[in-house]
């Protein structure tokens, strides 16, 4: 499954990373503590969070994560946005809550 | 793989996240030229990640020095700031002293100096209070 496949599943709103709607996921990673991504978060997996700032990007860019969901209807910060298109790493949106949208995408993986 | 030995410098600024990252991407980059197998590289940045972020939400200024040759990855990273006065309770998951901007930013979980540890073959932290700290780390190309 692609970020594009989930963004349409969930109706996600695709706020920049378009170049990166391609890429395969291999999961997800729920979390708002930077150090507990950098340590855990495997490759491929799509990061759910609060978070906006361009940090994510530089984090997501080094652990090769396929995407970004921010919930609630946060909007990423403007260097955040930039960053994702350089590195073609999709930043998506939703206004469910983490809970929610983890449940959905953990549903949408696992369906057989 | 190439032969020769690279040498590579930057320079930290304490409190300015946004350019924080770009030593990590730039060794990422390299190592991947260098053929690099893709456990060594993932660890490695992770490591130099969080000790950069460290200066970063920690220190005034710092320099990170990189050291490639055919077998291993030197990094070198030595800051002026408030030194670590306990580095066995700093190691501890859990333990910050991030102040309470750094934390709303999602830094502060105390979990950046384990994850070096988990990262790196070897790592050796000194630190004097009121000076500044010191961290090295070195990972090794053929496990
Ligand atoms: N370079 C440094 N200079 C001064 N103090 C440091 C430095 N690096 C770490 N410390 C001290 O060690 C503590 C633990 O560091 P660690 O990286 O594990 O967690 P953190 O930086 O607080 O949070 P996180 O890394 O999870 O975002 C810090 O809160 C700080 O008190
Ligand atoms: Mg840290």
């Amino acid at each position: 499954m692609t970020v594009s496949d989930i963004a349409v599943s969930l109706g996600l709103k695709i706020y920049g990373g378009e170049n990166g709607l391609s890429r395969e996921i291999s999961g997800g990673y729920t979390s708002d503590l930077l150090s507990d991504v950098m340590g855990h978060a495997g490759a491929g997996k799509v990061w759910i969070t609060l978070q906006t700032h361009k940090n994510i990007m530089a984090i997501a860019s080094l652990k090769e994560l396929a995407a970004i969901i921010l919930v609630k209807e946060y909007l990423p910060e403007k260097d955040m946005l930039d960053q994702s298109n350089i590195e073609d790493i999709p930043v998506l949106g939703t206004s469910d809550e983490a809970f929610e949208i983890s449940g959905k995408l953990f549903n949408l993986l696992n369906r057989r | 793989m190439s032969t020769g030995k690279m040498h590579f410098e930057y320079q930290v600024e304490g409190g300015n996240f946004s350019a924080a990252g770009f030593p990590s991407s730039q060794v990422k980059k390299t190592l991947k030229q260098l053929n690099v197998d893709g456990n060594v590289i993932r660890r490695t940045v992770v490591a130099l990640y969080e000790a950069e972020v460290n200066i970063v939400a920690h220190a005034y200024n710092g320099i990170i020095s990189v050291d490639i040759d055919t077998e291993k990855i030197t990094i070198l990273l030595k800051d002026e700031g408030p030194g670590i006065a306990d580095i066995k309770k700093a190691m501890e998951i859990g333990y910050s002293t991030a102040t309470p901007e750094v934390r709303e930013m999602g830094f502060g979980a105390g979990m950046g100096l384990s994850n070096m540890k988990t990262n790196a073959d070897h790592l050796n932290i000194t630190s004097e209070v009121g000076k500044g700290t010191i961290v090295e780390i070195i990972n090794y190309f053929h496990q």
